[in-house]
């Protein structure tokens, strides 16, 4: 009998090469993941997502070396960004562009000033005594992302962070992420997760720790498109002073186990945060989103609008906290999460979960399972297109809405064939679509 | 073209189409007035297939063929089109697909060959002309934050498209302006023709002086309970219905 997923785990941190300016934070994520309890049923932040299937599948070889022939698995056609890229999780340089106008370094190339920063905000955004994926995270730190955008600088170039899994044989990657925002920056950065075709299950555990200063500005995407049988641990969060906003487009298809937890702490007054996301699992798929809205000051905004389509036998899980302080008057939080079950074996299981403490705030929050529209079908209907067609193409609009939000319009356009194709088996219901 | 006999309908439960009889031959334009809830919309709907809408008596025969057998999107292959008193909006959809895939399968289904997408939007566009309608509402979702004129011309932009033999256009003049009011008709009119038919469904007389028809009817409680010329509409102006209602009963 081969020994438990968290076990295993702990036994293949020995593997990690040396990097003596995180010993600390490595060896004291190790302590906390190994003492921190296994989730069952009865842990209430993983009711939904069981984590017995990690026990069946060996996972802990080390993440091989591969090299790619071009960049077609993550090039965005039209789309103008500095690109950096790590193939199962070790940064490749041929891939990655030499970046110019911001800091932004692989950790494994980061100088000792910028270690030090490293070092500084490093769980700066979460306990990991309480997030036990972040602990497993710190355990295994080793590669990952600095930016750095000092104050009032405006970076236009999207930067985008690839990570491509490809490998024959199951093995686990990490990494992590940190992205700091000086005062009145901006910057635009694009998280992007792809697995070449043909791949063992693997497991990804990606966080990404975001510090956003006094009225600055990041806008931010992570596409989570890697095939059904991978599984990710992983998550954004983010602090933001006051003033800084947070724009967020997420997308994710389902995983073999996918768990990605969003937290957004409003720590200074009139931050905002705006997150569109969607979650598109099918066959025998899942996958967990918990988000988590921190107001803890007075006078701040959040808006966080939430879509997935479920098909086949494929589970999907919502859950939404808002968490409003008692000193944080005139908080403005929205929450609305809409969900499609394309089959009747399909599921959801959608919460949110509101802790309110502060009297004088505006705090709405919705979370529906829907049906297609009869009244908009019978429009398309009665216009000669066929009840089939119809049902695609109202499911397409449906999760087409929040694409149609998108800045970076080839994003959207990277997008609506993956959504296209995702839910429509027969490609000449499509084929009006994009 | 169009022969309705004895149809009756009922809608949860209730009976709305009470025996209505209503002949309409090729080119002919028929207004049908009458008081709110007579059952005007209702016709429309069941004429159109509309789920819900129960057929429990009479037939319909729409060029010799049973109308009431074939699904919604067969019926308005075969040429069937109801303008809606209230579009629906679609976010996500855009029109220009929307519009496409419509006019595809009714070609399709005519044995007419596809449009290229360059053509296609060339012949959009022009229709949207017609209409007076921006040609940015081809990007928009249908009807999507449409004024309820705009919706009202993106009804008959759609018919113009579709070339349908029979056009049911259910109060396409309610909230129009009278600016609005005259390209509706001018619409309309442009599309009228001897093998072309319309019901044009309306509370006002005002559309009837733009689209002049060749036979009102008052429908009151599920029948049609008096046809005459076009001078009945200027009648009923004038009187309102609740004699007829009275002659009916
Ligand atoms: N979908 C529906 N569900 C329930 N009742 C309906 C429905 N559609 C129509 N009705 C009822 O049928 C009657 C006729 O309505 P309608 O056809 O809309 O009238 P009109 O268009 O002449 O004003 C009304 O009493 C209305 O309430
Ligand atoms: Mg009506």
């Amino acid at each position: 009998m081969s020994l438990a997923f968290n076990e295993q785990a702990v036994a293949s941190l020995k593997n990690l090469p040396a990097a003596p300016w995180l010993e600390n934070i490595r060896a004291s994520g190790a302590q906390v993941f190994s003492v921190t309890p296994w989730p069952n049923r009865k842990t209430e932040n993983w009711k939904y997502t069981s984590l017995f299937a990690l026990d069946q599948q060996a996972y802990h070889g080390a993440a091989p070396q591969v090299n790619l022939a071009d960049d077609q698995l993550f090039a965005i056609a039209g789309l103008d960004a500095q690109r950096l890229v790590f193939v199962n999780g070790h940064f490749n340089a041929a891939l990655s562009d030499k970046i110019d106008g911001l800091v932004c370094v692989p950790f494994s190339q980061a100088n000792a000033e910028q270690q030090a920063l490293i070092a500084q905000k490093l769980n700066g955004t979460f306990k990991q005594e309480q997030h036990l994926f972040g602990a497993l995270n710190n355990a295994a730190l080793q590669e990952g992302v600095l930016i750095h955008l000092t104050k009032n600088q405006v970076c236009k170039k999207p930067v985008q962070i690839v990570h491509v899994q490809s490998a024959d044989a199951g093995f686990s990657s990490y990494a992590r992420h940190v992205i700091v925002l000086e005062q009145h920056s901006e910057a635009t950065v694009l998280e992007h997760f792809v697995s070449a075709a043909k791949i063992a299950e693997n497991i990804h555990n990606q966080l990404t720790e975001v510090f956003v200063g006094e009225g600055a500005k990041l806008n931010h995407y992570r596409l989570h498109l890697e095939s059904g049988s991978q599984s990710h641990f992983g998550g954004v969060h983010v602090n933001l002073a006051a003033n800084a906003v947070f724009n967020s487009f997420q997308l994710a298809l389902g995983g073999k186990i996918k768990r990605i937890d969003v937290v957004v702490n409003h720590q200074g007054s009139g931050a905002h945060s705006e997150i569109n996301g969607v979650y598109l699992p099918k066959e025998k798929q899942h996958i967990d989103f918990h988000t988590c809205i921190e107001h803890a000051v007075p006078h701040c905004t959040s808006n966080e609008v939430f879509r997935g389509i479920i098909a086949d036998q494929a589970k999907a899980v919502f859950n939404g906290r808002i968490h409003i302080h008692k000193h944080a008057q005139k908080t403005a939080a929205e929450l609305s999460n809409k969900n499609l079950l394309l089959s009747n074996q399909a599921e959801i299981n959608t919460k949110p979960e509101l802790e309110i403490y502060a009297d004088d705030v505006r705090c709405a929050h919705g979370a529906t399972i829907a049906q297609l529209d009869e009244k908009a079908r019978f429009y398309l209907q009665s216009r000669g297109i066929s009840r089939q067609e119809a049902e695609v193409m109202l499911s397409f609009g449906f999760i087409n809405e929040l694409i149609d939000g998108i800045e970076l319009e080839p994003v959207a356009q990277l997008l609506r064939p993956i959504l296209a194709k995702q839910f429509i088996s027969d490609e000449r219901l499509a084929r009006h679509l994009i | 073209m169009l022969s309705i006999k004895n149809l009756q309908a009922r809608v949860e439960e209730k009976d709305i189409i009470k025996g209505l009889n209503l002949d309409i031959k090729p080119g002919e334009v028929h207004a049908i007035m009458g008081p709110n809830g007579a059952g005007k919309s209702t016709l429309g709907n069941v004429l159109s297939g509309r789920e819900g809408y129960e057929v429990t008596g009479g037939e319909v025969l729409f060029d010799g063929k049973n109308l009431l057998e074939m699904s919604t999107e067969e019926r308005a292959r075969e040429g069937l089109f109801l303008a809606f008193q209230y579009p629906v909006e679609i976010p996500g959809v855009s029109n220009m697909e929307f519009l496409k895939a419509s006019v595809d399968a009714v070609r399709e289904h005519r044995g007419l060959p596809a449009y290229d997408s360059v053509t296609f939007l060339k012949l959009a566009r022009e229709k949207c002309k017609a209409v007076n309608l921006d040609q940015n509402f081809l990007k928009r979702g249908v009807n999507e934050g449409f004024s309820g004129g705009e919706k009202k011309r993106n009804e008959i932009m759609q018919m113009m498209l579709l070339e349908p033999k029979i056009c049911i256009l259910d109060e396409t003049d309610s909230g129009l302006d009278i600016d609005a009011l005259q390209v509706v008709a001018e619409g309309v009119n442009s599309q009228r023709s001897p093998e072309r038919s319309f019901i044009v469904v309306t509370h006002y007389q005002r559309l009837l002086d733009y689209i002049v028809p060749d036979y009102v009817h008052v429908l009151a409680n599920g029948r049609i309970v008096k046809s005459g010329g076009k001078e009945l509409a200027l009648e009923l102006e004038e009187k309102g219905y609740s004699w007829i209602e009275q002659e009916g009963k």
